[in-house]
């Protein structure tokens, strides 16, 4: 409790609950329209699928491209549960990530053993598996699409949804299954060596980042009206996989910003229809260049960043006197 | 300490301003849907804003391009006769990227910031499905050119108050494929060839079914295949041996042109029947060749070679433009402008709902794509033609169904 209650932590969630006050005030009094709210949400989902993803290709070093698959099993069972089963949001939420979840378990266990450009063409085709399952499964719509999902997903729900992910995400990582799975990443052999059960790192980030990403998935549904399997194919994953690179594989707080980052160039971009996707592509391949590994590398945006930058500006402003 | 309190204040003043200036914008215009019908009606702006949310770029581009085309051109014409209720036309396009939440999100664009009085497109029925919700919330219509899933109009037993088309559905090319093969060709017995993938081709195969037998034929074999497939040896085999009058294949001109080929490799010389996925002439006869072209009909929008004078006028004016040929896509979006205009004009007024009322209403708007009334369903009851091939290999007008 102690350890909980450390002044970073306080000013940590007295900033969250400050960013959240704010943006619901300003929603409600309506100078955020309903267009940036849209926006608000794809951000945030962003986010959610960027972090989560991140966990497994940034920090496990599984390279994947099969995550779209999972949001779809998240957005398909959630919806399902609301529209075709009537069950409260929270559940259907939890549903589709839990099922999620479990898809990664059996996907991951036989893939996993897998390295490199094998794993990256396997999760592919989990990916393309599930969509054309859903695709055949006249349940849910089939090629036509389900349809009639309530809009229930708000900014409160996508806001707790996101930092409850990031959390959980970074709490993993800094425990001691979180540093075996970084040292999977590192040197496979040199981690088995000092007695790590590598598969079961890497299958215990696959399925945490399927959960996330079935949350990201259920929120999705429940604000999008609609769903089809063609939404969720390999542009979808890649998608998820260029926040992820943008903001630094490895580097959570970098996810988060180039999953929001690439969600208001998207807004600037929407006016030149013509040449959107080529400035897009542009912008993609100079911030490459100029950053290749990314907004934040490996490192993080945090507290004790700020530490040192006033420890920094302490020394400078006494050099000045 | 002092420093941290500080820094914490700093930065939450800086995410406020970062916040309020991201919105600026919005702020001088904001209003919610309902409040924005009112003032757009009490302003009286000194032009018709209408905004168009397309997909020009990603897998489907070549449709919401092409159908662009023909918006602009039908924009071009009524800005030169005067605009609509003498006001110019003032057109705001957007690029969905045939995404799901790009499309709601630039639906929720135009019909709240940009202040639109309808909504032209999306092309394909995912996107418009996604949209269709949005513009009942903000209470201004959308009306797609050529979103066939019926859910767009009617969704459990309801009618979609504030979405329209001026393409009919699959049903009804469907049924319209289906009554030409039994009545017109005569045919006894049929055999379908049905994309199982896909939404459209399973519509279009069911409705053939539908009206096939309603009017004496017999349906006598079913065979599937999927979006990927290039060789359909197998289950064309399979068909020959049952030996139908006539093959249905409601399908897209890629996979079209393959089986036609491969059908007429295998001997099959009896009609095939398609649905307006055939719509790519050039390259049915580059990809399968004249003579695999002989008796083949496929139902479609309109015929580019009709001799109706408007018609005639279109495709001179998209030559000029386009240096091409317009597909019926461009025919659908010139239609889907000029079914606005024909609207706002009958309603005498740029109130949104008054519009739809309007739309509902429409009868007999004669457009390239044949003669529209709108029906209760918002679903439009329509002519439609049918189109083969002469020697040549040239598409030619074969009948006129309505």
């Amino acid at each position: 409790m102690k350890r909980l209650l450390t002044r970073q932590n306080m000013i940590i969630a007295a900033v969250l609950l400050a960013v959240y006050l704010i943006v619901q005030t300003l929603l409600s009094v309506g100078i955020i329209s309903a267009f940036y709210e849209t926006n608000l949400v794809l951000g945030g989902i962003g986010v959610i699928m960027a972090v989560s993803l991140n966990l497994i290709t940034g920090f496990a070093g599984q390279f994947t491209l099969g995550h779209a698959g999972f949001m779809a099993i998240g957005a398909y069972f959630s919806a399902v549960m609301t529209v075709k089963w009537g069950m409260p949001f929270v559940l259907a939420l939890l549903g589709g990530s839990c099922l999620a979840a479990v898809m990664g378990f059996l996907i991951g266990l036989p893939t996993l053993r897998l390295k490199g450009d094998y794993l990256a063409i396997a999760t592919l085709g989990m990916g393309e598996v599930i969509r054309v399952v859903l695709l055949n499964t006249k349940y849910v719509g089939g090629a036509a699409g389900l349809f009639g999902i309530p809009r229930l997903t708000n900014w409160t729900w996508i806001f707790v949804s996101a930092v409850v992910t990031v959390l959980c995400i970074r709490n993993l990582l800094w425990s001691s299954y979180g540093r075996a799975c970084i040292s999977v990443r590192e040197d496979e052999v040199a981690a088995e060596i000092m007695g790590v059960d590598i598969t079961r790192y890497k299958v215990l980030a696959f399925v945490v980042g399927a959960f996330f990403a079935g949350l990201g998935g259920g929120l999705y549904a429940h604000y999008y009206y609609f769903l089809q399997p063609g939404g969720f194919g390999f542009m979808k994953s890649i998608e998820y996989l260029v926040m992820v690179v943008l903001g630094g594989m490895g580097s959570m707080t970098g996810s988060v910003m180039a999953a929001l980052a690439l969600t208001v160039i998207n807004i600037f971009l929407q006016s030149y229809a013509a040449i959107r996707m080529i400035l897009y592509a542009l912008l993609l391949i100079v911030i490459m260049i100029f950053r290749p590994e990314g907004l934040m590398g490996s490192k993080e945006f945090s507290s004790a960043m700020f530490s040192r930058f006033e420890r920094r500006g302490d020394r400078g402003s006494a050099g000045g006197q | 300490m002092k420093m941290r309190k500080m820094l914490a204040v700093t930065l939450l003043l800086a995410f406020v301003l970062v916040m309020a200036s991201g919105c600026g914008n919005t702020n001088a215009t904001k209003t919610d849907g309902a409040a924005a019908t009112g003032t757009q009606a009490a302003a009286e702006p000194s032009e018709v804003v209408l905004g168009a949310n397309f997909e020009l770029s990603g897998p489907v581009a070549v449709y919401g391009q092409t159908k662009m085309n023909g918006v602009e051109i039908a924009i071009d014409e009524i800005n030169k006769n005067g605009g609509i209720l003498g006001k110019q036309v003032k057109l705001i396009k957007y690029d969905n990227k045939g995404d799901d939440a790009e499309a709601l999100s630039l639906t929720t664009r135009l019909m709240t910031e940009d202040k639109i009085v309808t909504m032209l497109g999306p092309v394909t029925s995912g996107r418009v499905m996604v949209a269709v919700p949005v513009s009942a919330q903000f209470k201004i219509p959308l009306v797609t050119g050529s979103g066939t899933a019926p859910a767009i109009t009617v969704a459990d037993g309801k009618v979609n108050e504030y979405a329209f088309r001026v393409c009919y559905t699959d049903a009804y090319q469907g049924g319209l494929a289906g009554k030409f093969a039994a009545t017109s060709l005569g045919g006894k017995t049929a055999a379908m060839l049905v994309n199982q993938n896909d939404d459209y081709s399973i519509g279009l195969a069911e409705a053939f079914k539908g009206t096939f037998e309603q009017n004496g034929g017999q349906v006598i074999e079913q065979v599937s295949f999927t979006n990927d497939d290039q060789n359909f040896n197998t289950a064309l085999t399979k068909i020959i041996a049952s030996n139908p009058d006539v093959l249905f294949v409601p399908a897209y001109y890629e996979q079209d042109a393959l089986i036609t080929k491969q059908a007429r490799e295998l001997g099959f010389t009896k009609p095939i029947i398609g649905g307006d996925g055939w719509d790519s002439a050039d390259y049915l006869l580059q990809t399968a060749g004249a003579a695999a072209l002989q008796e083949v009909y496929f139902v479609n929008h309109y015929f580019s070679g009709d001799s109706d004078p408007a018609v005639k006028a279109f495709v001179d004016a998209y030559a000029a433009k386009y240096n091409e040929t317009p597909s019926s896509f461009s025919a659908l979006g010139y239609d889907t402008a000029m079914f606005v205009k024909n609207a706002i004009e009958q309603a005498g007024s740029l109130d949104p709902v008054k519009i739809r009322d309007a739309m509902a209403a429409t009868k007999d708007f004669q457009g390239i794509t044949g003669n529209l009334t709108m029906g209760e369903n918002h679903d439009p009851i329509k002519s439609a033609v049918v189109i083969t091939f002469d020697k040549d290999g040239k598409p030619i007008l074969k009948e006129k169904l309505q």
